[in-house]
């Protein structure tokens, strides 16, 4: 495999097309540029749900009115997981890092259709300003939490149907993003790169490609029907006329567990590459790494009902939807196994990229364990809608997607940007960031184990220590996050110089400058060995 | 430095991604097959009664009228690849004078319910009782979104009649003809199972 | 992975007959359809959809003659459908 270090070309980030200042960028059809702009949009995106979260436990530190009203706590939860689930993490990895370096890893110029993936930029942009809207126009922000539940969506006077809409929009951007990448991936992997030679990151782009394709029509179609209800009251959701709430979440939920596999998925795979990098090793059991990756794809689609376990479904459902939950806990497990026999006996290099992958598998499994707490039927009967569901979804999610997202920024900041970030301050936002985790959702477990129920502005005295606990976790963990991006963006200017491969990384990327040129590659690479070639 | 002066075009990967386009539309569909099925199951008897008031008789030209749309734009492709762009033209314009009588027809329907007060909403339609009120909820809707996406096929076919009549769509590159054409043959499969489930049902 | 249909081009005749075939099933579905056969009578209906949408994807839309990996894609993605539908009624006929 040639190494083509030195570069004539311009980078992409100095070259000079068409178009001049902003225009060069939002205008770009380059998917390393889109990449950037997603980048942009969604730390921008993540401050705004980061900061409305920290507000939220500034109310939550006493019982009773703290900061706010009991109205605006429920707006301000709702537009929380609107911005986290719909407007990061689910775009999260696949519109950043897929986008980034997908063609890069397979040794290809660009996606499949460059044009329709700067469209779905665009459409995320458009989702994002609706969702805006939603909040400053009509009778009021919606306040119905980021699952729209039938009855009460069509009934509040909450600014419903530009958020639905936004959501909607949201989802063509999420779709096709999958779309380009499974197309790319099936027709521009180098020569000589057959499905079996293709690294993991790209294969976990893969299988969440065919859930973005696939799941999000349904969403798609659950919000249109949320807003005929409010519009045209077809009731279909609508009990007096008919209908039956519990479709509705069955609809929304075949979509929203899915969707934890989008966010999910791609950081599996970010995970897998910086383990083996830093271990200086092949990921262990390659061919079950991918196996499980697309298990867990499939079988997510079976698991829904887990969300409904209370909702009123039949015992049959009941029984169904548990079991195939613990079902696809296994092949997440082989993966956490895979990670640990990759270090195992490897050349470990401790740098950021592997502190993040090590939290990552400590609180992917957390959250993980609590999964299978909420997937039994009888303890899921104590703890549904309690804090003990906040906390397993933010260890998995935030955890999971989070931390992956955090690691990949370090993993592949030389790369994208062309110099290396001050490793000290990135360790010590790392810190703070994992102690806060830990502080602010580690106290949820006991609290909703104890009673304390979710979306709920006030609450019971016995629930007081916990609470203050966990948002003084905030707090810290809000300092780390802040020390962490603001030390990525000082390094654009400090940071030293970085050669095209820092880590010693196996990957195609890591064969060609850093930062990239504008076509990637000088000559196609041909690709004769197995990924992960370590001697 | 890599020759850009030649653009690289790979018909298989835009027929593919077609190809995936057309799954999420039958996902899309899909989820109104779900409210189908579960509504139908928890109201047969209502379902079967109200399937009644529709007509046959417009249900049946209307689905032989997709199906014929559907073999003439499947034959401009073979027009299209023997050179025969006169014949293309033609058949693409009997493809869309098809679909604007498909829509007619539906006009013509719907207006007959509407005129009897019969639509989403509706007072009269409420007081007809639950199972009529999610029966017509499901043909307005899913009838009218498969009608949008008949507009939106009809759109399509006239830019790629435009194009062909440009000779940009010509018997070396007509990746994009055939693209329309699965285009509007999924939208005349989605209605191959609207017709038996809202009309014969009784 | 060469184009497979680069030198078949499908004749006129075969989408006339086609059509015509699907114009009978229709025909038939809707003549089952008046006979009262209880459950079966939409069994039927939906059974003929079935197989007029196979003759739609296998030679209007060409699959038959397209690389496998289509094939297996749309098999996959009715057999995912009907499976969401499936599990969903799991939960509305044993209530």
């Amino acid at each position: 495999m040639s190494t083509q270090t030195i570069s004539i070309e311009p980078s992409y980030l100095d070259h000079q097309g068409k178009y001049r200042g902003i225009f060069a960028w939002i205008f770009s059809t380059d998917h390393k540029r889109i990449g950037m702009l997603y980048l942009f949009s969604i730390l921008t995106l993540f401050a705004t749900g980061a900061t409305l979260g920290l507000l939220m436990k500034f109310e939550l530190i006493a019982p009773g009115k703290t900061i706010m009203e009991a109205q605006t706590y429920n707006a301000f939860f709702t537009l929380h997981g609107i911005i986290m689930i719909f407007t990061v993490v689910i775009p999260g990895l696949p519109a950043v890092f897929g986008n980034f370096l997908l063609p890069i890893m397979i040794g290809a110029k660009d996606v499949a259709f460059p044009k329709l993936n700067l469209l779905s930029w665009y459409f995320y942009v458009t989702g994002v300003t609706l969702v805006i809207i939603s909040q400053f126009t009509g009778q009021g922000p919606p306040d119905t939490g980021w699952t729209f539940y039938a009855p009460y969506s069509f009934r509040t006077a909450g600014n419903m149907l530009p958020a639905v809409f936004g959501a909607f929009v949201l989802g063509f951007s999420s779709v096709l993003t999958g779309l380009n990448f499974l197309v790319t991936i099936h027709r521009m992997r180098a020569p000589g790169m057959t499905w079996l030679k293709m690294p993991l990151f790209p294969w976990t782009l893969y299988a969440t490609g065919w859930v973005q394709l696939l799941a999000t029509p349904i969403i798609g179609i659950t919000l249109l029907l949320v807003a005929a209800e409010r519009v045209l009251n077809i009731g279909f959701f609508d009990p007096t006329l008919g209908g039956d709430p519990i479709l509705y979440q069955h609809l929304f939920w075949t979509y929203s567990h899915p969707a934890v596999y989008i966010m999910i998925l791609p950081a599996m795979g970010a995970i897998s590459e910086i383990i083996s990098t830093f271990s200086h090793k092949p990921v262990f059991g390659y061919k079950f790494m991918v196996a499980s990756a697309l298990a867990i794809a499939f079988v997510g689609y079976f698991v829904w009902g887990h969300h409904m376990f209370t909702s009123g479904m039949s015992g049959t459902a009941l029984y169904t939807f548990s079991l195939l939950t613990f079902l696809v806990a296994i092949p997440s497990a082989i993966k956490v196994f895979n990670w640990i026999a990759t270090m195992h006996k490897g050349s470990i290099d401790l740098q950021t990229p592997f502190y993040w992958a090590m939290g990552f598998v400590f609180v992917f499994m957390i959250g993980g364990f609590s999964g299978l707490v909420l997937g039994s039927l009888t303890t899921n009967v104590h703890l549904h809608n309690t804090h003990f569901v906040l906390a397993h979804f933010h260890f998995i999610v935030f955890g999971g997607t989070g931390f992956a997202f955090f690691g990949a920024m370090h993993y592949w900041y030389p790369k994208i940007t062309g110099r290396m970030y001050d490793t000290r301050w990135a360790n010590i936002g790392l810190l703070l960031f994992f102690t806060g985790f830990i502080g602010l959702y580690g106290p949820m477990f006991y609290l909703g184990a104890m009673g304390m129920p979710r979306r709920y502005f006030d609450y019971d005295a016995i629930f007081h220590g916990g609470n203050i606990l966990s948002s003084m976790g905030s707090w810290v963990l809000y300092s780390g996050a802040a020390i962490i991006i603001i030390n990525l963006f000082a390094s654009l200017k400090t940071g030293i110089k970085a050669p095209a491969n820092p880590w010693g990384g196996k990957t195609l990327e890591w064969t060609i400058p850093s930062p990239p040129p504008v076509e990637n590659f000088l000559e196609q690479p041909v690709i004769t060995g197995k990924p992960y070639d370590y001697k | 430095m890599i020759a850009t002066a030649e653009i690289h075009r790979d018909d298989q990967a835009s027929k593919l991604g077609m190809w995936l386009f057309l799954f999420t539309e039958m996902l899309l569909f899909g989820g109104l097959f779900i409210v189908y099925s579960v509504y139908r199951y928890r109201n047969a008897d209502a379902f079967h009664l109200a399937s009644e008031e529709l007509s046959v008789l417009i249900g049946t030209i209307n689905t032989i009228i997709l199906l014929i749309s559907s073999a003439t734009i499947a034959m401009s492709v073979t027009a299209i690849r023997k050179k025969d762009k006169k014949v293309a033209l033609m058949l693409l314009g009997a493809t869309t004078i098809l679909g604007i009588i498909f829509l007619v027809n539906k006009y013509f329907e719907w207006g007959e319910h509407i005129t009897e007060h019969i639509y989403p909403g509706s007072s009269v339609l409420s007081l007809r009782g639950q199972g009529d009120v999610l029966f017509y909820g499901l043909y307005y809707f899913m009838t009218g979104l498969h009608a949008l996406h008949i507009i939106i096929g009809l759109v399509f076919i006239g830019f790629v009649t435009v194009f062909i009549s440009k000779d940009r769509i010509n018997s070396g590159k007509f990746v994009m003809l055939e693209n329309c054409g699965l285009y509007w043959h999924l939208v005349d499969m989605i209605w191959i199972f609207l017709f038996p489930l809202f009309y014969l049902i009784t | 992975m060469e184009n497979p249909e680069k030198d078949h081009i499908i004749p006129y005749r075969t989408f006339l007959y086609v059509l015509a075939i699907l114009i009978l099933l229709t025909l038939t579905s809707v003549a089952l359809t008046q006979i009262y056969l209880g459950v079966l009578t939409v069994a039927t209906a939906l059974v003929i959809a079935a197989v007029k949408s196979s003759f739609v994807l296998r030679i209007f839309m060409h699959l038959r003659f397209e690389s496998r990996v289509i094939t297996v894609m749309v098999t996959l993605v009715v057999l995912l459908i009907s499976a969401v539908i499936i599990i969903t009624l799991l939960d509305y006929s044993f209530r």
